[in-house]
């Protein structure tokens, strides 16, 4: 999923502070998942506005609203029937989303709740990991299923580097080395020679490098 | 002979080669640079220059390198791959090789988490082991990594840096295996103090005949104190201390511990000298330049042969 | 401030603090009317956005109260009540609301004067940090600014 944290509650003041009306829009999908923007984390938000105005002497009317997600043009649409109630739009999906009620709704302001983090995978309830940065070109296949482009902190494709230590990373030790990783799956999997074989230069064009990206499936358009 | 690299000369003349390393200053102050290359004038066949190390903004590596050309010294330039991309990189071996800099070491960088500037964003299109692949491709082919002919192509003597002392040591022979096969024409290893384990990485270089293949120059750092000695075990990754060198260290009073550091790193080089596949010495010597033509002499080194 | 009488919100779990609570009745143990008890199954039910309606709604303090660590009826819904108690008191900080407002506390089912005193001291501590600022600016009369849970998974535009 794509985790997010909630943003510092200051910060989230500071765009609300001028308007008195607002829609608070919660997305049901990957902010659900990592607690950050799902309709338990908008009710808890919504609380926390209100009771800050409310401790200033002023009123801010939120309307809440969580959408089964942000990023599909046919979802963000149901908010028709909530838009000219309010000044402004405070979304807790993460960029797509708040990017999408932003280009729907053009005369209204749309601020972000929370900020977007990466694409993740859960640990365990409460702990999320990066796991994918998009590149566009997935090796998974050849390192045993642990992508050093997201995992090695200098994204190595022919790690590791000398200052992995005891399996971690040096610049955390609670980051695993991404390496040592491979190195031991490729083991289990009886996979050692493939360890040898360089991994060539990367072509970055199919990654953000490239420009911003888009697909295009000509059977579905 | 591939090059006209200095190191090369000494090497392939079967000699034991000696280089040393400088750190350019954090500012732009090349008398700095210049007074630390004097010392080792007669002493070194190549001298290193650092690149940003430890991700902390230096002059950068080529000036440096340049003045100390300037100076009728050989210079090692040292690239890092978090730096800079796959075309500031070959812009900067073009702009090397036209001021007769001849060789260099391919590394992927310290993490900039550990500089001065952890807000940076890292680069590291290529590793190390693809520098050493394009910087190779240059010399043979003539070719830019994207594959269009160069001008006069670089032809530069490639060295890469070994750690036979990061995790996995089960790996340490394989990774070294895969930067010769890369391209890598020497090799300088991080700084021995556990011979024992530097000995055993040995055996399993040579079972594989890579010390056939690359000119391999063992590491050596003097310690200036038993201070500098347990903070190097504790605190540095990938670095191998053990306790008898700390307690060596530590054994002799305050104002001798200089002296023994000394000793003990000419005591290693003699050591090395008998494993067999030893090419030459790596002496990095920190701050601390001035004690490098002591170490070439006290190990019979000295004088540098001359071409 | 002296005729100021909280309003305060208690999470009470089922099988401990709520039974605590009836205890104290039947020991005839008074405890302060201020305090409004909900019935949980497990303190683990409780969550941040609880705390925070209670507060909205008009309380000027609110617990949880759920079993002795270690003994929860449910393995361990009291520690994650804890922790969200805890982040609900940071939550609080950060939009300049007293921590203090809200709490998390464990008893057994049997400990009627624990929950009585409990209820006591938290009723005092409410009452020395004087009425929720949220609702002193605004009359008590006005309902909370409006807020609608609308269009839900599956609801098609009109």
């Amino acid at each position: 999923m794509i985790t997010a944290v909630r943003k510092p509650m200051e910060e989230i003041l500071e765009f609300v502070l001028p308007y008195k009306r607002i829609l608070l829009v919660g997305c049901n999908e990957c902010v659900t998942v990592c607690a950050a923007g799902g309709r338990k984390e908008v009710g808890i938000l919504s609380s926390a506005l209100q009771m800050a105005f409310m401790k200033q002497g002023k009123t801010l009317d939120v309307r809440e609203v969580t959408l089964e997600r942000q990023c599909d043009p046919e979802y963000v649409e149901q908010l028709v029937t909530e838009i000219d109630r309010v000044d402004a739009v405070l979304s807790m999906a993460c960029g797509c989303g708040v990017q999408e009620i932003a280009r729907r709704f053009k005369d209204k302001a749309v601020f972000p709740a929370v900020n977007t983090q990466f694409m993740g995978a859960s640990e365990r309830h409460g702990v999320w990991v990066e796991r994918c940065q998009g590149c566009g070109d997935c090796i998974l296949g050849i390192t045993g299923g642990i992508c050093p482009v997201a995992r090695c902190s200098k994204r190595l494709l022919n790690g590791p580097c000398g200052g992995s230590t005891n399996g971690k990373c040096e610049i955390n030790p609670e980051v695993d080395c991404a390496w040592q990783l491979i190195w031991d799956r490729l083991k289990m999997l009886g996979l050692e020679k493939r360890y040898e074989e360089i991994v060539s230069a990367k072509d970055w064009r199919t990654s953000r490098d490239g420009g911003p990206r888009r697909i295009i499936r000509e059977d579905l358009e | 002979m591939v090059t006209e690299s200095a190191l090369e000369k000494v090497l392939a003349a079967g000699h034991l080669a000696v280089t040393s390393e400088c750190g350019p200053p954090r500012g732009a102050v090349p008398e700095k640079i210049q007074e630390k290359a004097e010392l080792l004038r007669g002493y070194a066949d190549g001298i290193n220059v650092t690149d940003n190390q430890t991700a902390m903004v230096r002059m950068c590596s080529l000036a440096a390198c340049i003045y100390i050309r300037q100076m009728g010294l050989h210079p090692i330039l040292q690239m890092v791959t978090r730096d800079r991309n796959r075309l500031a990189m070959q812009s900067d071996i073009l702009g090397a090789y036209a001021h007769g800099i001849h060789t260099m070491l391919c590394l992927s960088g310290d993490h900039p988490y550990f500089g001065d500037h952890p807000m940076a964003a890292n680069v590291y299109d290529l590793d190390s082991i693809q520098l050493i692949q394009m910087v190779r491709g240059m010399r043979d082919q003539g070719r830019f990594q994207g594959g269009d002919e160069i001008l006069n192509a670089p032809k530069m003597f490639i060295g890469a840096a070994a750690n036979p002392f990061a995790d996995p040591f089960e790996l340490r022979v394989a990774r070294l295996a895969k930067k010769i096969k890369a391209g890598a024409d020497f090799i300088q290893t991080q700084c021995i103090y556990n011979l024992e384990k530097f000995e055993r990485w040995m055996a399993g270089v040579r079972e594989r005949g890579l010390h056939k293949k690359a000119y391999i120059l063992a590491g050596i750092t003097p310690m200036k104190s038993a201070g500098m000695a347990r903070y190097m075990k504790n605190k540095v990754p990938g670095m191998d201390v053990p306790d008898e060198v700390v307690n060596r260290m530590a054994g002799v009073s305050k104002e001798n511990q200089a002296k023994e550091g000394i000793k003990i790193a000419v005591e290693t080089i003699e050591r090395l000298k008998t494993v067999e596949g030893v090419m030459g010495f790596h002496i990095m010597a920190i701050e601390w330049e001035q004690m490098v033509p002591e170490i070439v002499e006290s190990a019979g080194l000295y004088p540098r042969p001359q071409f | 401030m002296e005729d100021f009488e909280p309003l305060i919100v208690a999470f009470c779990c089922h099988y401990c603090a709520y039974t605590a609570a009836d205890m104290a009745g039947s020991m005839r143990l008074s405890y302060p009317a201020n305090i409004k008890i909900i019935r949980v199954p497990c303190t683990g039910k409780v969550d941040v956005l609880h705390l925070m309606r209670a507060l909205l709604k008009g309380a000027d303090g609110a617990y949880v109260a759920g079993c002795l660590d270690g003994d929860c009826h449910f393995k361990n819904g009291n520690r994650k009540a804890a922790r969200r108690v805890a982040s609900a008191k940071r939550l609080l900080s950060e939009i300049g609301l007293e921590p203090e407002r809200v709490e998390m506390f464990t008893m057994s089912a049997g400990m009627g004067e624990r929950f009585s005193q409990i209820a006591l001291e938290f009723t005092d501590r409410i009452r020395k940090l004087g009425p929720n600022p949220v609702h002193s600016n605004t009359k008590k009369a006005d309902p909370p600014a409006t807020n609608r849970q609308t269009v839900q998974k599956g609801d098609r535009p009109t």
